[in-house]
């Protein structure tokens, strides 16, 4: 296999080795037994669903005057949709660094794979909860479904992005994995998912509106209820960064990619 | 043509940066076999990651103008949670090579009959040396990396390696790596000998072996 003689046959080569390493992932995580594939959308939707009884049995729904079933879906499948991007890529090139033996296949593509099945994970368990909530009448339909899309593909860019920079550096440095679980930690309370900012104090909503992720979820919640919220977001301030971000792990990945070593 | 040009290898170590391959060179062309004695810890399996492709130098270059396989029968290669037509079906999408035309094939060599549809981890060694060597040559690759020729499975079964590999694809590029000359001699054409992450090449393989041999200083 000479080099990729042009960019279109690069980009072809890519595609089959993600095919490839897609059905890898799926059933090297899943196996063929039992329910297979399905854990990859059920156990987003057990996580969703927990959260949601656990926001309805406490006070949450009393000092929040929105639907709490539709809030919680909102809120928690956006964090697990950033978040599980971010984890899946967490030490997942020294994981699967003997892949690397087929010369068609990188580091970025081991990235991407797995980022594309959290995406699809995530995005599937959102919509069959939306589905079955809307059609037992605990939700209403989303008032603007074009702008839940823009504003759930937002964050997937930002959990795209974070999850290349995170799988990066994870495999320079095992600290990079042990850092992001207090980081992952404390982003969830700060993400937007339990709040919306305009319930915030001004200072507050200040620092908060530095996390792109906020501006996302704020986007998202106001596709889903309209009118009834007021929402705060700078989608522009929220593209440079995830733009910033792609660029730099995209960066790192390359680096990380050169210094794969097998002993 | 596979051209390996002033390639060095440094791999951190606790005890600071340790040089593994020293300004190497070497060149294969089109259906060469070219053989690479070292003893154990020279750098060979690294030299063979190098020119395969799952590592990159730390400086000089690897330029690659034909197809290069992994290492041949290598383990690694497959994973043990999948099924060997899972293994299988992965690597032929990973070459771009339409699995159905290779599965009789497979069938045929392995014998593994139903086994190719459990787990690689119920497998016995023998089973996946027999799987390992099937995959590898599912793919028609133009240079073959043998990083030391397998010792498991029956003597009928290396028979049967050694005829797929030497004689049904004798106009292919070998690059063989061993600590063992007799291999080597057996196989080809000329050698390089690897001590202390310098590689020396020679014309012949008995010079190589001559020099493989004497003492060193």
């Amino acid at each position: 296999m000479a080099a990729p003689a042009s960019l279109a046959q690069a980009l072809r080569v890519q595609g089959r080795v993600i095919g490839a390493l897609l059905m890898w992932e799926v059933v090297h995580r899943y196996g063929r037994d039992n329910l297979g594939f399905v854990w990859l959308f059920l156990e987003p939707m057990i996580f969703t669903l927990a959260v949601t009884a656990l926001w309805s049995a406490t006070g949450l729904s009393h000092s929040v005057n929105l639907p709490i079933v539709a809030f919680a879906l909102t809120g928690y499948s956006s964090v697990l949709l950033w978040r599980n991007c971010a984890s899946r890529c967490s030490m997942a090139i020294p994981a699967t660094a003997s892949l690397l033996y087929h010369r068609p296949v990188r580091v970025l593509d081991i990235l991407l794979t797995k980022i594309l099945l959290e995406i699809a994970g995530a995005s599937i368990s959102f919509l069959a909860l939306a589905a079955l909530w809307i059609a037992i009448g605990w939700s209403e339909p989303p008032d603007d479904i074009v702008v839940v899309l823009g504003g759930w593909l937002m964050l997937a860019w930002f959990g795209a992005a974070l999850g290349l920079i995170l799988g990066a550096l994870t495999s320079f440095s095992e600290i990079a994995e042990r850092l992001w679980h207090p980081t992952a930690y404390i982003l969830f309370p700060l993400s937007g998912a339990v709040f919306m900012v305009e319930w915030l104090s001004k200072d507050f909503q200040e620092f908060v509106l530095w996390l792109p992720m906020v501006h996302g979820v704020e986007l998202l919640r106001e596709g889903y209820f309209g009118s009834v919220v007021r929402t705060h977001y700078d989608l522009p301030h929220m593209a440079a960064i995830c733009m910033g971000m792609t660029v730099a792990g995209l960066g790192l990945v390359r680096a990380a990619g050169r210094r794969v070593s097998f002993r | 043509m596979i051209a390996i040009e002033d390639v060095s290898k440094v791999y951190h170590t606790r005890q600071g940066p340790h040089r593994v391959l020293d300004q190497v060179n070497l060149r294969i062309e089109r259906g060469e076999k070219v053989g690479i004695l070292g003893r154990n810890g020279a750098g060979k399996s690294t030299l063979i990651r190098l020119i395969g492709g799952a590592e990159y130098p730390s400086s000089g270059r690897v330029r690659r103008e034909m197809s290069v396989s992994w290492p041949l029968a290598f383990g690694g290669a497959f994973h043990p949670n999948l099924t060997g037509f899972d293994n299988l079906r992965f690597i032929c999408r990973v070459y771009g090579v339409d699995y159905a035309a290779v599965v009789p094939y497979i069938e045929e060599f392995t014998e593994l009959g139903v086994f190719l549809r459990e787990p690689v981890v119920h497998y016995s060694d023998g089973m996946r040396a027999r799987l390992a060597f099937g995959l590898s040559l599912a793919i028609e690759f133009d240079c073959f990396l043998i990083d030391e020729i397998i010792a498991v499975g029956d003597s009928r079964f290396h028979e049967k390696c050694k005829a797929e590999l030497f004689e049904k694809r004798k106009d292919r590029a070998f690059i063989l790596v061993s600590h063992n000359p007799e291999t080597i001699k057996a196989h080809c054409r000329r050698a390089s000998v690897l001590i202390g992450g310098r590689l020396r090449s020679f014309a012949s393989v008995a010079e190589a072996f001559a020099h493989y041999e004497a003492p060193q200083a």
